[in-house]
């Protein structure tokens, strides 16, 4: 059998056949100070292998000691996520050989999960989909392997590989869904709105910075179909490597299409391992999962186990922020915002955003504005998040605050994102660099308005008349002879105090 | 070599410290004179794996100098000490005994350690010891046996042969051991030395390589009850650096050890752990020992704990699966032996990781990680594993009970007394039942203490064993003082091996 690009069934004919049923799992880097077992700073990147010690190396005789904050960090997450959090629990073994896993095993929670049982209302179009969640719980990353040589950075062709192990023992939380069952042609749309709002959850808790570009934040897409009207599950596949939330729809699209035509072709889906890749928005296949895999599971014997009072989980209960939808609903009184204002605003991935750049003194509606069009559309552009684009929500409402102070115009204000988002600086260095600022010179300004109307005698009696509106005309005859240099307000203001 | 030299290596270390704290003798002199000796007597008995005279010798000279300038140190400061080789040590290497870590030097020091040096106790060396401490013979190490000093024909036990030979043939006044199945009570009973294995979290682990984690604890090897208790001390008590370290003070066991006062004291005879399968001279020195307790006026009671029966076979389904995982980490990547497999042009990381892995554990290390990978193995775990654990739950609730009726129960301390070099080395399961006695304790976590107890028929050392509740040692050290205190009136003076003795060194 020779391997070619698989067939894919057109998504929406694929589901008048089939149901996709959906699992996410979901690894979140926290932000503590140190790492899960170790005193070493939990720090990714750097000078490689600088924030090791003999625990997270793995040395001969070193032994772990838990991170109480990593342990607090896990129990707001839980609650957050409406779980019960274990009265006791511990940790496991799971093992496994390979060179990036400094103790050939990952100390990692298996069937003792610090949280469990709880659930996510996730928003979409008006409509709320229950997504449950079996469990969120502690484990270690690994280290980092770099393979150096060949084509494709894999490890198939490598020459050598490089191990660093700044990143091994930083604590992760993984968060695993129960199987999500909605309508097939809304469930990658649910895939990335569940990722978007776990993401957002993550940084109201402030527990991680929850990058996907950086994998602070990976999602995992578990993906099975079954026949229209079969209840027993199919197949699934785990689809890794998806790092954006427009990659998880993807994946969740692909991976329906490329299922449903081995299935229509009366084959089996392999359970495996596969990787997502962003340029072709395609997966290929990882490592088959086999009987194979036995990880060995046993009780961590050089830990005690977790048992967080109940006193303590309330107290931290307490210090909960305000629950996404009840936030979003708040939100949306406070900025005035219609359904469907706000509705496209949460779509986009750009409510803290908006929240933000309100928060550095933007009005609300010009916040969404610039978010949701003209940024919307650049990170549509490049394949991008809105929150990867590089520009804070601090640049937009100094920007707006330029617009709102007449230095720039609407017209001015996208160069200037242009050149924020190139890195030339913040808006007022932009502003400056590329000369911007619009002309306030009002002798300039008055003998343009003076062309204008001379040009336009039919318009100008118009105006005369009372027919304020016409105005318009006029003032795209300005704009242009100023080469979009000045500030349309005071050009109409100019041309009425002129004309009546 | 003047006299003097050989006389203070027979001394015990709380006659040295005392020597030492009056200033009739300088911690350079105690150290130079064991360096001297195992320079003299290594060879035969190979106990040591290394020796650090400059190290030892450095240590000795800051001690006497900090100890000249006023500096208070606590009871041990200055006596010298040997430490199991499979203890991180800085400026020495830790093998474990095994080719995969030959000449590794650790980037740190054990807790053990560091508290021995805090102490100011200079370190010999590192001594022999079964692979990765598991075997009970000493003749599983990578870098040859030991030799018991009573007979060079027999082994000292294991896995901590090296260190009770080292103390029994007077090359240390004391060393540091550690117990997973009985490693140190065993050794003791073989070369007739005290060894004592603490609670569980007693003593710290970290820096210890581990065997099995749920089971490993170091505890002293020395030649009398209250030396043992004033090194438990030293080393003993809670480290954040161990999350199994028991976080309470160490129970009064110098004190206790001081006092040895038997009186009114209920003791267990375990039904299990005797008769059948001990030998005759190790049976009866046992019996002897319970009689003279006794006559001090303790008060004896037969006590059963039935769930021992399947101890052993629990151990070692427990132990090995620890022991599969913990030595995973033995893979090539980051320190030690680094074998490539041959006929293999471009190997694979995996590859080199099996090569080295092959070539560098020994029959009884991969006879256990594979049985342990076994026991862990979907399918298998509830059934090995799972009622291993079980049976552990119920290996303590017998001790619980028997410590209802008695305070401390006390068996002998191995089946038999010190076998041939050899013996047993092609039959595991007659190795492994000479454990049989030690091995409920770990399993329970509960403390030990093996006590030489006189000569069986065969010439050779007896060992009887005190066990005591958990956080109870002080209890083992009251009672075993006590016994110690008879026997030596009665042999008027220590058993000591012929080695012990020897006192020609040669020129
Ligand atoms: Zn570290």
């Amino acid at each position: 059998m020779t391997m070619t690009a698989p067939a894919l069934v057109d998504f929406d004919e694929a589901l008048t056949r089939y149901e996709p049923v959906m699992g996410l799992e979901v690894h979140v880097e926290l932000n503590t100070a140190t790492k899960m077992f170790c005193g070493c700073p939990a720090v990714f990147g750097g000078e490689p292998n600088t924030n090791v010690c003999p625990v997270c190396l793995g040395l001969p005789g070193a032994l772990p000691v838990v991170n109480e904050k990593a342990v607090e960090s896990a129990i707001r997450i839980g609650l957050a996520l409406n779980c019960e959090i274990a009265e006791w629990c511990r940790f496991a073994r799971k093992n496994y050989f390979y060179p990036d896993m400094p103790k050939n095993f990952q100390t990692s929670q298996y069937d003792e999960p610090i949280a469990f049982d709880g659930w996510m209302d996730v928003e979409l179009d008006g409509e709320t989909y229950r997504v449950e969640i079996e469990r969120a719980h502690m484990e270690e990353d690994t280290g980092k392997s770099s393979h150096m040589g060949g084509a494709t950075g894999r490890i198939h062709g490598a020459d050598y590989s490089l191990l660093d192990y700044n990143r091994a023992g930083i604590p992760l939380i993984e968060i695993v869904t129960r199987p999500i069952f909605v309508p097939g042609d809304k469930a990658p749309a649910v895939a990335r709105a569940y990722v978007q709002q776990l993401r957002d959850l993550i940084l109201a808790l402030d527990v991680s910075d929850a990058r996907m570009d950086q994998g602070s934040l990976r999602a995992d897409v578990n993906l099975s179909l079954r026949p229209v009207g079969v209840s027993t599950l199919g197949t699934r596949t785990e689809t890794k490597n998806v790092n954006s939330f427009r990659s998880v729809e993807r994946a969740v699209r692909y991976e329906i299409s490329r299922h449903a035509a081995i299935l229509d072709d009366g084959g089996l889906i392999l359970q495996e391992t596969r990787h997502f890749h962003e340029d072709t928005g395609t997966t290929s296949s990882g490592r088959e999962k086999s009987d194979a895999d036995d990880y060995r599971y046993f009780p961590e014997p050089d830990l005690a186990p977790v048992a967080p009072s109940r006193e303590w989980v309330e107290s931290l209960r307490a210090t909960l922020p305000e629950p996404p939808g009840e936030r979003r609903r708040r939100l949306q009184g406070e900025w005035g915002f219609s359904d469907l204002e706000m509705r496209d605003t949460v779509g986009a991935g750009a409510l803290d955003l908006v929240a933000a750049t309100i928060a550095s003194g933007a009005p609300a509606a010009a916040a969404r504005k610039w978010w949701l069009s003209e940024l919307a559309r650049r990170a549509n552009e490049q394949g991008v998040d809105l929150a990867a684009l590089p520009i804070t929500p601090a640049d937009v409402a100094a920007i707006q605050k330029l617009v709102e102070a007449g230095s720039i115009n609407d017209k001015l204000a996208r160069q200037v994102f242009d050149g924020v988002l190139a890195g030339e600086g913040t808006p007022d260095e932009v502003v400056q660099k590329r000369g911007l600022a619009v002309v306030s010179d009002e002798g300039a300004l008055s003998s343009a308005v003076d062309r204008a109307i001379e040009a336009n005698p039919d318009v100008a009696d118009k105006i005369r008349a009372g027919k304020v509106a016409a105005a318009g005309a006029l003032i795209g005859a300005v704009m242009k002879e100023m080469r979009g240099q000045a500030d349309a307000g005071r050009v109409r203001e100019l041309i009425i105090s002129k004309l009546t | 070599m003047s006299s003097s030299d050989s006389d203070l290596t027979a001394l015990t270390a709380a006659e040295l410290a005392d020597k030492l704290a009056s200033g009739e003798t300088t911690s350079v002199e105690v150290t130079q004179a064991f360096l001297d000796r195992i320079d003299s007597l290594d060879g035969e008995l190979h106990s040591f794996l290394h020796v650090d005279h400059d190290g030892a010798k450095a240590a000795a000279v800051d001690v006497d100098a900090r100890r000249g300038a006023g500096e208070s140190f606590p009871s041990l400061a200055g006596v010298p000490i040997a430490v199991k080789d499979l203890l991180c040590t800085v400026g020495q290497p830790t093998t474990c005994g095994s080719r995969i870590l030959e000449g590794w030097q650790p980037p740190y020091d054990a807790t053990v350690v560091s508290r021995l040096r805090r102490a100011g106790m200079p370190i010999l060396g590192k001594t022999n010891l079964d692979e990765f401490a598991m075997g009970s013979s000493t003749e599983h190490s990578a870098y040859g046996p030991t030799r018991n000093p009573w007979d060079t024909d027999r082994t000292p036990g294991g896995s901590g042969g090296g260190s009770a030979a080292a103390v029994a043939a007077r090359l240390a006044p004391v060393a540091v051991g550690t117990d997973t199945g009985g490693s140190i009570r065993q050794p003791g009973a073989l070369t007739g030395t005290v060894g004592v294995k603490p609670t569980y979290g007693g003593v710290s682990r970290y820096g210890i390589v581990a065997m099995a984690s749920s089971l490993d604890q170091a505890g002293p090897v020395t030649r009398t009850v209250l030396d043992a208790a004033l090194l438990h001390e030293i080393i003993g008590g809670h480290d954040p650096m161990d999350s199994t370290s028991l976080d309470a003070p160490v129970p009064g066991i110098v004190e206790a050890a001081r006092r040895g006062d038997v009186s009114g004291l209920r003791i267990g005879v375990v039904k299990e752990l005797g008769g059948e399968g001990f030998q005759s001279g190790v049976q009866a020195r046992f019996e002897e020992s319970v009689a003279m307790l006794t006559e001090a006026g303790a008060t004896v009671v037969e006590v059963s704990c039935p769930s021992f029966a399947q101890a052993l076979a629990t151990y070692y389904l427990v132990m090995p699966s620890e022991v599969s995982s913990n030595l995973a980490r033995f893979d090539a990547m980051r320190y030690g032996l680094r074998v490539f497999p041959e006929g293999v042009g471009d190997p694979s990381a995996e590859q080199v990781m099996a090569a080295t892995r092959d070539a560098g554990f020994g029959d009884e290390v991969k006879r256990r990680i594979i049985l342990g990978t076994y026991a862990l193995s979907s399918g298998y775990y509830d059934a090995y594993y799972g009622s291993a654990q079980k049976v552990r739950a119920l290996v303590a609730r017998d001790f619980d009970r028997a410590f209802e009726q008695a305070d401390v129960l006390v068996s002998p301390t191995a089946p038999t007394t010190a076998f041939k070099m050899g013996e047993k080395l092609d039959d595991p399961m007659a190795m492994y039942l000479q454990d049989v006695a030690t091995i409920p304790a770990n399993l329970a976590g509960i403390p030990g203490l093996s006590l030489p107890a006189g000569l069986a028929e065969d010439g050779l050392p007896v060992g009887v064993q005190f066990l005591a509740p958990l956080q109870a040692d002080d209890r083992l050290y009251n009672a075993a003082a006590a016994l110690e205190r008879m026997l030596l009136d009665k042999w008027g003076g220590p058993l000591l091996a012929p080695l012990a003795t020897t006192s020609e060194v040669p020129a």
